[in-house]
């Protein structure tokens, strides 16, 4: 008899595999997107009911799929009367013979384009996928968001009548449409990583779960389509950036990359990415297609984790990934990137030339424009406005950690200070 | 098969466009019309003559009231539109892009009620 914890996190465990897999093959099968996740979750409740008695079965991901089928046939038998039209008000296009012509397709990569299709607003894709494929609660998913349970609710129930209201269709895009709806699902992906590992808002500076959810997804989507170097790219550049997550903070402060104790990085999960990258690299010799934006920020990410210490970084290979990413993408916050290793290689001022031009063009609300100037500026030996950039950069971060990090870092100034200057 | 409307609006204060351009989105409908047609998507298209010349009657309550003017005073009004037929929305949008560019205006999709 396992303890109750242990049995718990085993249940969890199988939850978390198995709910987008339930999910997905039942709304292929009874073409009802809401009445797939509630039959998934009913299954999930008495699961844990039958498990605790009986163990875990040893094929818990078959048995949850037959169980919540029951449950589905049920339900339809029971609501039978409803009319026609009512019914056809829930159901998803699936425009695709359900026997499979060729290679067959896992439904989880129909229910995640789905999920993450362009016409539903970007927060909704997001609680979608986490919900349906991630089989989050509505209540994780809201706590997480930092929004009202009802709000997230309203919002996943909008986005599942919105999917059956206008046809968007239960199908993997064609291979002309790919790139770009792919595009729109790993943007999703890292979005939901992001919310975790940098936490926009609130004071939990760390909400690990998003970002091993995340993770968790991007294998699934990289076991899916595993010829798609940018999926590649990205679970590299999650595994990088996670790998570091515990040196990021000491006691609730900020540690930046260059003062991380590296002995506290996650070894295993920095080899595991460099192998991807690897992978990227062979792939882009081989085929000459020109890297994409996740497969780059893998790439710079795999430079720091290569350096023994901060001063053993390749900067001029840093700045280098940053020019080709700067193509892809020329945004202000790419342009700040590139310019922090600018400074690094060419100097503080060649650095601060191109960060003053890119305040205009909106970074001038972003705190990391106004820390990194602050930086630049200190490094310069111009305290004062080095004092009043940080002071921006304080009033402009969104968290707590972030503030305490920037206070220190602007008391630590030496003169300068505006009552004195 | 589901039916789409795919509808452009005016809105309040746009440039007027040149007598050339107004040719040339007439000519470029008038071509995406066609490839509807051809692609058997067509339902049915038009224009709409300004809204000064809208006339809105209300019998809801039996007392055919008849009022000069649209039904309410905003900034977009309807244009245009075309009724289509799409096998779901991504192809409805694949229309709408070109529709958009036709027009050289934005589009809005809106899936008709089913049966």
């Amino acid at each position: 008899m396992t303890a109750p914890s242990d049995f718990d996190a085993a249940v969890e465990r199988v939850f978390r595999d198995e709910f987008g897999r339930v999910v997905a093959s039942l709304a292929r099968r009874f073409g009802d997107l809401d009445l797939a996740e509630d039959a998934a979750s009913e299954a999930l409740a008495i699961a844990l009911e039958k498990w605790r008695d009986e163990g875990v079965p040893p094929n818990p991901g078959g048995w949850l799929t037959t169980t919540a089928t029951r449950r589905a046939l049920d339900r339809l038998r029971r609501e039978s009367h409803r009319d026609d039209k009512q019914q056809q008000a829930h159901m998803i296009h699936d425009p695709e013979p359900h026997e499979p012509t060729g290679p067959v397709t896992d439904d989880r990569l129909r229910l995640i384009f789905t999920c993450c299709h362009p016409a539903l607003a970007p927060e909704a894709r997001v609680a979608l996928t986490l919900r349906l494929l991630g089989g989050l609660t509505v209540a994780e998913i809201a706590a997480a968001f930092l929004v009202p349970e009802t709000t997230m609710a309203q919002r996943i129930t909008r986005a599942k009548r919105k999917i059956a209201g206008a046809g968007i269709p239960y199908r993997v895009p064609g291979l002309s449409d790919l790139p770009v709806r792919l595009a729109g699902v790993l943007a999703v992906l890292y979005l939901v990583f992001n919310e975790g590992y940098l936490a926009s808002s609130g004071d939990a500076p760390v909400r690990r779960e998003l970002s091993g959810e995340a993770i968790r997804l991007t294998r699934v989507l990289r076991s899916l389509l595993p010829d798609q170097p940018e999926v590649t790219g990205l679970l590299a550049l999650m595994l990088l950036s996670d790998a570091r997550r515990d040196s990021r903070f000491a006691g609730g402060d900020l540690v930046p990359l260059r003062d991380q104790d590296r002995g506290g990085w996650e070894q295993a999960l920095i080899a595991e990415g460099h192998a991807l990258v690897r992978e990227c690299l062979a792939r882009e010799r081989a085929t000459g297609a020109p890297p994409g934006r996740y497969q780059l920020l893998a790439a710079i990410n795999a430079v720091h984790t290569d350096a023994r210490d901060a001063a053993d970084t390749d900067w001029a290979q840093i700045a280098a990934l940053y020019e080709l990413l700067v193509r892809i993408d020329g945004s202000p916050i790419v342009r700040l990137n590139r310019a922090v290793a600018i400074a690094e290689l060419d100097g503080p001022e060649v650095a601060l030339a191109e960060v003053d031009r890119l305040g205009p063009l909106g970074l001038d609300r972003y705190h990391a424009w106004h820390a990194t100037r602050a930086d630049l500026l200190r490094r310069l030996g111009r305290s004062a406005e080095s004092r009043s950039a940080y002071d921006a950069a304080i009033e402009t971060a969104g968290n707590e950690a972030e503030r305490a990090w920037l206070a220190r870092r602007r008391d630590t100034l030496v003169g300068g200070a505006p009552e004195s200057s | 098969m589901p039916e789409y409307m795919l509808s452009v609006n005016h809105v309040e204060n746009e440039p007027t466009p040149t007598a050339e351009e107004t040719q040339r989105a007439f000519k470029e409908v008038d071509a995406f019309n066609t490839r509807l047609q051809e692609a058997g998507a067509w339902v049915f298209a038009g224009g709409l003559m300004p809204r000064e010349t809208a006339t809105t009657v209300d019998n809801s309550n039996g007392d055919e009231l008849v009022v000069d003017g649209p039904f309410a005073e905003t900034k977009e009004w309807l244009g245009g539109f075309w009724v289509i037929e799409a096998p779901d929305l991504d192809a409805a949008l694949r229309w709408a892009h070109e529709g958009s560019q036709a027009c050289a205006g934005k589009v809005e999709v809106r899936p008709f009620q089913a049966g």
